[in-house]
């Protein structure tokens, strides 16, 4: 099966951080980066700032257009920053992997993929 | 674990004290205030765990802790009996985020204040709203910590004075201030990023608070255009940072600068805000300046740089700010579009206005050497010399001057 471990925190907070606590979070990352590399193919996504988003909203009617708004989905204070997706033999296995980037910064939740297709990389 | 509960109290801050500004009507209570609420943050969250809402945390602990030392304190007869604070048992509702953004625009406003002279602005701004300590704002601006203090106490009894209204701005009034804001971000960035005497570490901590201030503005007002685009402007320069400044602490000039070591990720995302700007149709200066910066980006090489687009758009900044600088800055990209003898003669209309700034000496130098007249050259950077350059740029023109040298000898 398929897992999503997306990732929630308030955006900026990992940019508060002395530099080296934000470089153990970063290690975390790349450790969990390494196991899953070693497992097959994955997915790893780093959002940029919620303030960075425009929002689509449904038209208010069928004769019109979607309504675009110049900024994030939601102001919240905590926003969706990022997600990986990997094969994981059972849910166990996912939230194992998982907790191997838990920090004070972030919520982290772990959720079936129902489909999954296509392949990106900024690299 | 207490790095990690600083992180949260520097994130909180900037919001937390405008809400409490307005609350108290005093900058003074609501830093106080605050402090006091993060001294029971660093007790109390360990032991109960972090609250789900922290900043609905700090507002609460930090009006009690307020009110109590109102009571306490001598001036409480004074704002109480001005009625200037509503003494509800309930606690208001935090405010929303309409209010929030107002708040937090009002804060930074009052740094902003014109009897403050503009570096006066900025210190005020990192102590209170960026929470950095008196010691650290005085190495920012190279002063002794002690001055530093007098200053910053001396400016706050001065907007202390001068109270700024409460209400909601108007939309108009509301632009003003968030140009007022975004001129002192942009000139806190410049401060850190020009005077490169000190190591440049120190130096970088001014860059990267205006950097968050720019990013704080953009989460505020994420429809608006001048945020982002002068956040894209900041990231763009201070993705440049480890490049512009070489091992042994020399400044590398621009056009030598390795681009592999421009900060991607910052390059990246100041190009998202740039984007971003550009939809919203914004055409102030700031977005301006990120155009030139993206533009730059984009080339691979210098030798790959689309300088008619640059030039275009050094014209258009200079329409909106016809200064001797930006003029200064279209000719150097002229120099390249119209070559160095067109460039030395438009710069003959800037001698007087520019006779002090060495810049103007130091690129009169470069196109004297580039047209083979190196004893003028010479001349011009020995006029840049005596205006006072950092350390790292007498450094360069020194061996600039040297190489003249050789090259008058070689003819």
């Amino acid at each position: 099966m398929m897992y999503a471990i997306t990732i929630y925190g308030e955006a900026g907070m990992f940019e508060n951080l002395p530099k080296d606590r934000q470089e153990q979070v970063m290690a975390n990352h790349h450790a969990l980066q390494e196991k899953l590399q070693d497992r097959g193919d994955f997915i790893s996504v780093k959002l940029m700032p919620p303030s960075s988003a425009v929002t689509i909203d449904p038209a208010p009617d069928a004769a019109a257009d979607p309504l675009i708004i110049d900024g994030p989905f939601a102001e919240t204070k905590e926003s969706f920053l990022g997600f990986y997706a990997a094969e994981f033999s059972n849910l166990e296995e996912a939230i194992t992997h998982a907790r191997m980037i838990s920090s004070p910064i972030a919520r982290l939740e772990v959720r079936p993929i129902a489909w999954a297709g296509g392949a990106i990389s900024t690299d | 674990m207490s790095d990690w509960l600083e992180a949260s109290f520097a994130h909180q801050r900037p919001r937390a004290i405008a809400a409490l500004t307005r609350y108290f009507r005093d900058v003074e209570t609501a830093e106080e205030a605050f402090s006091e609420a993060c001294i029971k943050a660093l007790t109390d969250w360990p032991k109960n765990g972090t609250p789900r809402d922290p900043f609905a945390w700090f507002l609460t602990t930090a009006r009690h802790a307020g009110l109590d030392k109102l009571r306490k304190a001598q001036r409480q007869t004074r704002l109480l009996a001005e009625n200037r604070i509503v003494m509800e048992s309930d606690a208001p509702p935090p405010p929303d985020p309409h209010e929030l953004r107002d708040d937090v625009l009002r804060l930074l406003f009052i740094c902003c204040h014109p009897a403050l002279e503009r570096q006066d602005q900025i210190a005020l701004a990192l102590r209170i709203v960026g929470g950095l300590t008196v010691p650290e704002i005085a190495r920012g601006f190279l002063a002794k910590p002690k001055a530093m203090e007098q200053r910053i106490t001396r400016a706050k009894k001065k907007i202390a004075a001068q109270p700024v209204a409460f209400e909601t701005p108007s939309p108009r009034e509301r632009g003003r201030r968030l140009g007022e804001v975004s001129l002192m971000i942009y000139l806190m960035f410049n401060e850190g990023w020009s005077t490169s005497d000190a190591p440049t570490q120190i130096r970088l901590t001014l860059c990267e608070e205006a950097i968050r201030l720019a990013r704080l503005m953009t989460e505020l007002f994420p429809g608006m255009g001048e945020p982002a685009a002068l956040l894209s402007l900041l990231l763009f320069q201070h993705a440049r940072r480890d490049a512009r400044i070489d091992a042994t602490g020399h400044l590398v000039a621009f056009e030598d600068q390795d681009r592999q070591l421009w900060d991607r990720a910052a390059t990246a995302e100041a190009t998202a805000f740039f984007h971003k700007a550009q939809r919203i149709g914004h055409q102030g200066p700031y977005r301006i300046q990120a155009a030139i910066a993206a533009e730059h980006a984009a080339a691979p090489t210098p030798a790959h740089t689309n300088w008619p687009v640059i030039e275009a758009h050094y014209a258009a900044l200079h329409v909106l700010q016809p200064t001797p600088v930006i003029r200064l800055n279209l000719i150097a990209v002229q120099a390249k579009t119209q070559g160095p003898e067109f460039a030395l003669r438009e710069m003959e209309t800037l001698k007087t206005d520019l006779r002090t700034y060495r810049w103007y000496h130091t690129m009169r130098a470069a196109l004297l050497t580039q047209t083979d007249r190196p004893e003028a050259a010479i001349d011009a950077y020995r006029a840049a010399l005596d205006l006072g350059p950092t350390g790292p740029e007498r450094t360069v023109i020194e061996e600039k001057i040297a190489a003249c040298r050789k090259n008058m000898e070689g003819l």
